[in-house]
């Protein structure tokens, strides 16, 4: 069983600067961590090479300091990690990251199963994914809560969906998004930590990946950010006195003349 | 030959998502700045009630009837909508950032090498460039980002159930529907649905819900939650949750509100012992009437709220309960 996970660094509480001459964001600083849904993602990655025998790896596209989140993956079980860094694939919206990704999976040679987490906390567009697997030409379930099983190359597995519930089955290989239900990730362990600290971390370039320059960058979004701002939030609440008998009571007054309740 | 701008009208057992209206009544605003044509496109079996999309504006309804269309297969939705697309070449598609929507529609994007913008709280017509603007919260709603697609065609955007409103135009509008076949030999599909499960507890669903009541990590403690149930039954709400409760297992997902949950916009909305990040906010912003109940002055909720107490919702709650019931009696 050959697993690929990719994971996205992110920044943890950012501190967002708005260029006030450009409308563009100031690059969000703050303490990077691994994405918390492909923290989910990279567990069950360790889980199911855990339980069926093979090799779990973990990609990620990003800045060099993105290998500190990979080396993160390595102590909690991933076997190996690689980096796809380079400047000129800088500014990829969601249709040139999968299409990066991508590439890396084919050179990765074809695993099993391909896991991402549901959406990123800074992008939050959950569009990757889905992205990826169209690139690949592979099956795709997303929200995927729990992995049921996997045999003679089909898995069945639940996902949750808006009124509840789905159990599916597709045949392998394929791609799937998590959401939180499907596990609780691990702790490294001492040995994790030890083996992460040596573990080499190759770096793939766009050379390496043998990208279309025009697919990536700036040049390969077909989105682009026109500007950002900080959402305006309307006047503060009315906020109603005194002892809690009374806040009730003038409650259900206003309630009862808007004619709400 | 007039331009179209599309919305993708999301059928559930056979009947038109509520959010389909609320697509209709945005995208004849984006048609008119384009003198374009708004046509909804719906893919299912024997669905009741699609010419009434008509009234909310739509000119053309393309329908495509087939039992392999009844449910949401993503491999046959896909493909099927991209194919359309190429026959017809719409300039704009809306579609609803529901669980379909969010797992097809970002296929279908990159199917077309288009680009995609999710989960938009406002569209306009650049009213210069004619094109499409785009806004959307990135950073859990901490930044909002106004995107463009420049040169790629369609310009496709998913936007929450409930962050629009559906407005009734006129009911003597006119407009054709257009049958169009559907070619099951066309497509594969991969992926075998064996059993749904539906576990949406309570009574009144939490989308269609007037009011609703919603329990944060205020509470404390799981059991705590019938004080919010409790509530929600003597005013005949919607029970809802912000995430910690759900995380930590309180109260089923199906419950979530909020940026990782469901969008409501209710005519009254209470959120008791909720902080109010702005995950939270996210799915519930633009609700009438919002009522917060938390004993900390500074909880952002309150930058929301109509009306704020602050105070043990442990007192207020229960008081809210019995004058409730003391009213109906």
């Amino acid at each position: 069983m050959k697993v690929a996970v990719c994971i996205k660094q992110v920044p943890e509480t950012p501190t967002l600067e708005i260029d006030p001459q450009t409308n563009t964001l100031i690059r969000a600083r703050g303490k990077m961590i691994i994405n918390p849904f492909d923290m989910y993602a990279l567990e069950e990655g360790i889980r199911l090479k855990e339980q069926y025998g093979g090799q779990a790896t973990a990609i990620s596209m990003g800045p060099p300091e993105a290998q500190e989140a990979l080396r993160e993956a390595i102590a909690f079980g991933i076997d190996n990690a690689i980096i796809l860094s380079d400047p000129i694939l800088d500014d990829c919206d969601t249709l040139a990251t999968s299409y990066v990704l991508a590439k890396a999976i084919d050179k990765l040679g074809q695993p099993d199963i391909i896991i991402c987490g549901r959406q990123t906390t800074d992008g939050d567009t959950g569009q990757v994914a889905p992205q990826l697997a169209e690139w690949l030409g592979l099956p795709f379930a997303s929200y995927v809560s729990k992995i049921e099983e996997v045999r003679e190359g089909r898995m069945r597995l639940q996902r949750m969906v808006d009124s509840g519930h789905q159990v599916i089955e597709m045949p392998l290989p394929a791609v799937i998004s998590v959401v939180k239900e499907i596990n609780l990730p691990r702790l490294p362990s001492l040995r994790g930590l030890m083996q992460s600290k040596k573990a080499p971390i190759p770096t793939w370039s766009a050379r390496d990946l043998a990208v279309d320059a025009s697919k990536v960058g700036l040049v390969g979004s077909a989105t682009k950010v026109k500007m950002v701002f900080f959402p305006q939030r309307e006047g503060g609440s009315e906020l109603l006195q005194g002892s809690p008998e009374s806040q009730v009571d003038q409650l259900l007054e206003k309630l009862r003349e808007a004619k709400v309740i | 030959m007039k331009s179209e701008v599309w919305i993708f009208a999301e059928q559930q057992d056979s009947k038109i998502k509520s959010v389909a209206y609320e697509l209709v009544s945005e995208g004849r605003k984006l048609a008119n700045g384009l003198g374009a044509a708004l046509c909804a496109v719906c893919l299912g079996h024997q669905v009741q009630g699609i010419e009434q999309l008509i009234p909310y504006g739509a000119d053309k309804v393309y329908l495509l009837d087939d039992p392999a269309l009844a449910d949401h297969d993503e491999d046959i939705y896909t493909r099927t909508l991209a194919d359309l697309v190429r026959r017809y070449k719409p300039e704009i598609i809306l579609a609803g950032a529901t669980s379909l929507g969010q797992s097809f529609i970002p296929r279908v994007a990159a199917l077309l090498q288009t680009g995609l913008a999710a989960n938009c709280t406002s569209l306009e017509i650049d009213p210069e460039s004619k094109i499409l603007l785009q806004t959307r919260p990135a950073y859990g709603g901490s930044l909002m980002a106004t995107m463009i697609c420049p040169e790629k065609r369609p310009q496709m955007s998913t936007i929450r159930p409930h962050v629009f409103k559906r407005h009734r135009v006129d009911e003597s509008r006119q407009g054709q529907i257009v049958h169009v076949d559907f070619d099951k030999g066309s497509v594969t599909s991969r992926t075998k649905v064996i059993q749904m499960i539906d576990d949406l507890t309570g009574k009144v669903k939490l989308e269609e819900a007037d009011i609703i009541v919603c329990g944060g990590r205020g509470l404390g403690a799981a059991e705590n939650f019938r004080i919010v149930t409790e509530l929600a039954e003597v005013l005949g709400a919607a029970l809802g949750s912000s995430r910690p409760p759900v995380d930590d297992g309180w109260i089923p997902y199906s419950h979530q509100i909020g940026q990782t949950g469901k969008t409501v916009s209710p005519k009254v909305y209470f959120a008791c012992g909720i902080s109010g990040a702005p995950q939270h906010l996210a799915g519930m912003q633009t609700s009438d009437v919002v009522v917060a109940i938390n004993e900390d002055p500074r909880a952002p909720i309150f930058e929301v709220a109509t009306y704020g107490i602050v105070g043990d919702l442990f007192k207020v709650v229960p008081l809210l309960i019995t004058k409730l019931r003391q009213a109906r009696a």
